[in-house]
């Protein structure tokens, strides 16, 4: 029959068109700016309308997710704030748009190379987010931040990060990523165990 | 739906590659050379034999699917190579020709007369290395603009922002003083011009040659046979239309309303992708792939990695392969579901079934996000593994799209569109493309299929554990918009189905094998990674002299390939469905243009 065709088309849009009414009654009024409404919307079980209210609603971010890197750095008891950068540079070198520059500087009396980096820049109008400096990081110095919201009115002037703007404690660190934190420091206390091991084995 | 092709067994296929050798010499004994380079494939032609010896792979050897054509600057050797993939279109291993014309005065015959398919490829291949192929029936650039200086792939080209050949430069550390570079190198002395060349008096020649080009339309008699006046309309769609999917333009000659010619215009979004990795490291182009099918990230990934890891002959751990071959499978659902919902939207139905489409590629997308740490742009595979496991949780939600909602949504789409009168009465002998045309013109992917060609990488020349699985090739043989249309709810079907066994019998284990460094070690060689994207064969060309960057590295990339039947689909068409028939061809412009 002609519109046959059509007229199942409208049955799906019609189901569509009252299922969000129903969803809206079976919420009753609990469905909009509410963390367990917005977890429900957009996943496997959601009915009705599927749309997140932005920038009131906002997704909640996988742990995994990746923007602009940040440096990590921790703070002693006393107060004295140590990087852990040791600005190696395998991070500016594997960076595939090249946006990290890191300044490493020598001590003027030994002219060894300070482990620390004396400046460190990210360009942010450069960087792909690719995450590939976190990744190949060896000391966990640099890490991928989940702060997606950097819009600003000056390009020239605000879109280079210095190692100011870029260091962030080791306890944001851990707030944005726990699952990773908890496994790099079990790999790290099992290393530092190991060589305590050693060290003693060969004081004995 | 038709039977599949190469249904016969690995082992099958594996004794096919030794009978090629052998088959070639029977042939041309004498006349051709096996490539005897380290790590490199394929058999040497001169290029006064090249037509001789492609007319007889065709008719002879039943070498029918031209996959891929491009060059390569060996510039201390002085020569450019040109690099042909022929594959049967019945399936089995590649025949690889190369010629070599030195690199002073490059020029070898265009095999645009046996193979059809070549036309765009050649064309590239003049714009970005200044290969000149004698025959070719419209040699212009392709990508870059008519007045545009050198020929950009040359190893000894220089791009505006140059700084070093090779990344990583020296500049960012240690003593990583930094800098914007567009402040060092201000516009106007980045841009070279050809000799003479004025921007105020210069008229672009390109578009005149453009026009002239396309055919004209017949001239019409009136009843008592006298010559009617008509004119010829030529009209520019794009490039900045909703309908064509990005910055992309299509010129028409119309009578009437009837499609005379048509001719596609791209590049512009053309921003030199292959000369940006042969400044990389290996590593490095990984999230540059991403940037090619932006729809589809994730087997644009597995792509180039199959084309390294065949070069640093390492193995992928069980888990790992069964990951990339669930991402690939997602991904392919996700791209059939949002070319649908943009097919639709083509078509004039606006926005309802893209947004009915697109609800489901966003949660698989979320998907994405959890594993990879981005939506699109994922990055997620590495040489001899992935980037990371899955994280906890995922693997439920994923089961659960695939057991339970995407099956629902997909019959609620077929339901919605399939039958739906104007959808038929659009689509149905529109822009038929033949079986013949359509494996002439190098189509790939859901166009060919839908012309009734079973062929599917996949199947053809299996890839990844794709071999342990068991599904149809979904075939459609009226080749119209149409059956494009359903071949792709067919393939989502399929896919689903892969997904079900990829979730049966997904094991623990190992991602990676080894510790994935920083800096890869591949061997000297060539080595050509082809994968079925979800938009047709996607082909990744690695040339490696041993050092950490690619020596060359090129994308055959379907979108763009497939254009190069656009305007055949179109001839005789009315100029209303020039929207349908590029929307059901599927393509996306960074991949289009690179």
């Amino acid at each position: 029959m002609v519109g046959e065709g059509l007229i199942k088309g409208l049955y799906v849009t019609l189901k569509h068109f009252i299922g969000t009414y129903i969803d809206d009654i079976r919420w009753l009024g609990r469905r909009y700016y509410r963390d367990e409404a917005i977890l429900t919307r957009q996943s496997p079980k959601a009915r009705g309308v599927f749309t997140v209210q932005y920038p009131e609603e906002k997704l909640p971010l996988p742990e995994g997710f990746r923007y602009i890197p940040f440096l990590v750095y921790e703070e002693a008891e006393d107060g004295t704030i140590e990087d852990r950068c040791t600005s190696c540079g395998i991070c500016a070198k594997v960076c595939p748009p090249q946006c990290i520059w890191i300044e490493r500087s020598n001590d003027p009396e030994t002219g060894r190379p300070i482990p620390a980096p004396t400046n460190f820049y990210i360009d942010i109008d450069i960087c792909m987010n690719c995450g590939l400096c976190a990744e190949f990081c060896p000391f966990d110095a640099i890490k991928m931040d989940h702060d997606y919201e950097l819009a600003s009115y000056n390009r020239l002037e605000s879109h280079i990060f210095d190692k100011d703007r870029l260091s962030r404690p080791v306890e944001y660190y851990r707030s944005i990523r726990p699952s990773d934190y908890a496994v790099e420091e079990a790999a790290r206390a099992e290393k530092e165990a190991a060589k305590n091991a050693r060290r003693r084995a060969g004081s004995a | 739906m038709g039977p599949g092709v190469g249904e016969e067994s690995l082992d099958m296929l594996e004794e096919r590659k030794k009978t090629i050798l052998d088959e070639i010499r029977a042939h041309f004994d004498g006349e051709i050379l096996v490539d005897e380079r380290e790590g490199h494939e394929g058999f040497l032609v001169a290029p006064d034999r090249l037509v001789e010896f492609a007319t007889a792979a065709r008719e002879e050897l039943g070498y029918d699917y031209l996959s891929s054509v491009t060059g390569v600057d060996y510039l201390p050797d002085e020569k450019m190579e040109v690099v042909y993939h022929f594959f049967r279109s019945q399936g089995g291993p590649a025949l690889v020709i190369k010629t070599q014309t030195p690199r002073g005065n490059p020029s070898v015959p265009s095999l645009v007369p046996v193979y059809p398919g070549a036309d765009f490829q050649e064309r590239e291949a003049w714009d970005l290395l200044g290969i000149r192929f004698e025959g070719h029936p419209n040699l212009k650039r392709i990508l870059t603009w008519e007045g545009f200086y050198g020929h950009p792939l040359r190893k000894d080209w220089h791009e505006p922002y140059y700084e070093e050949d090779n990344k990583p430069f020296k500049s960012r550390w240690p003593e990583g003083d930094v800098i914007r570079i567009e402040d060092q190198i201000p516009f106007h002395k980045n841009v070279h011009y050809p000799e003479k060349f004025s921007a105020e008096t210069w008229i672009p020649e390109g578009d005149a040659g453009l026009y002239a080009g396309l055919s004209r339309v017949p001239e019409k008699r009136s009843g008592n046979g006298q010559p009617l006046k008509t004119d010829q309309i030529v009209v520019n769609l794009g490039p900045q239309h909703p309908s064509t999917h990005g910055v992309f333009r299509m010129v028409v000659t119309l009578d009437g309303e009837t499609i005379v010619d048509l001719q596609p215009v791209m590049g512009y979004l053309h921003r030199n992708h292959e000369k940006i990795a042969e400044r990389n490291t290996y590593i490095m182009n990984m999230p540059f792939t991403d940037r090619l099918d932006y729809i589809c990230s994730m087997s644009n990934n597995l792509g180039y990695a199959l084309a390294v890891e065949k070069l640093m002959g390492i193995a992928v751990p069980e888990r790992a392969e069964y990951i990339r071959v669930m991402m690939a499978e997602l991904t392919r659902i996700v791209n059939h579901l949002w070319a649908i919902g943009f097919l639709l939207n083509d078509l004039g139905a606006f926005f309802t079934p893209a947004l009915y489409a697109i609800n489901e590629r966003e949660l698989v997308l979320d998907v994405f996000e959890a594993v990879s740490g981005s939506r699109m742009m994922c990055n997620y595979l590495r040489f001899g593994g992935l980037a990371r496991d899955l994280p906890d949780g995922t693997f439920e939600v994923i089961k659960e799209l695939v057991t339970n909602r995407l099956p629902r949504k997909v019959e609620e789409l077929d339901l919605y569109i399939t039958s739906n009168e104007i959808v038929r009465a659009r689509g149905i002998g529109v822009g038929v493309l033949t079986r013949e045309q359509a494996l002439a013109y190098s189509a790939a992917g859901p166009v060919l299929r839908a012309s009734g060609v079973a062929y599917d990488v996949r199947r053809a020349d299996p890839y990844s554990i794709y071999d342990r699985f068991d599904f149809d090739i979904p075939v459609r043989n009226n080749g119209d918009v149409y059956d494009r249309y359903l071949i792709r709810i067919d393939e989502i079907w399929q896919s689903l189905r892969i997904l079900e066994q990829v979730i049966r019998d997904i094991p623990q284990g190992e991602i990676q094998t080894g510790k994935s460094p920083y800096q890869v070690r591949v061997p000297r060689g060539d080595s050509y990674g082809r994968v079925e994207n979800p938009k047709g064969e996607l082909g990744f060309y690695v040339v490696s002299d041993g050092k950490p960057n690619p020596w060359r590295y090129h994308v055959r990339a379907p979108s763009f390939i497939n254009l190069t039947a656009m305007g055949e689909m179109c001839k005789g068409q009315k100029i209303a469905d020039v929207v349908a028939v590029l929307g059901s061809i599927d393509i996306v412009l960074g991949e289009t243009d690179r």
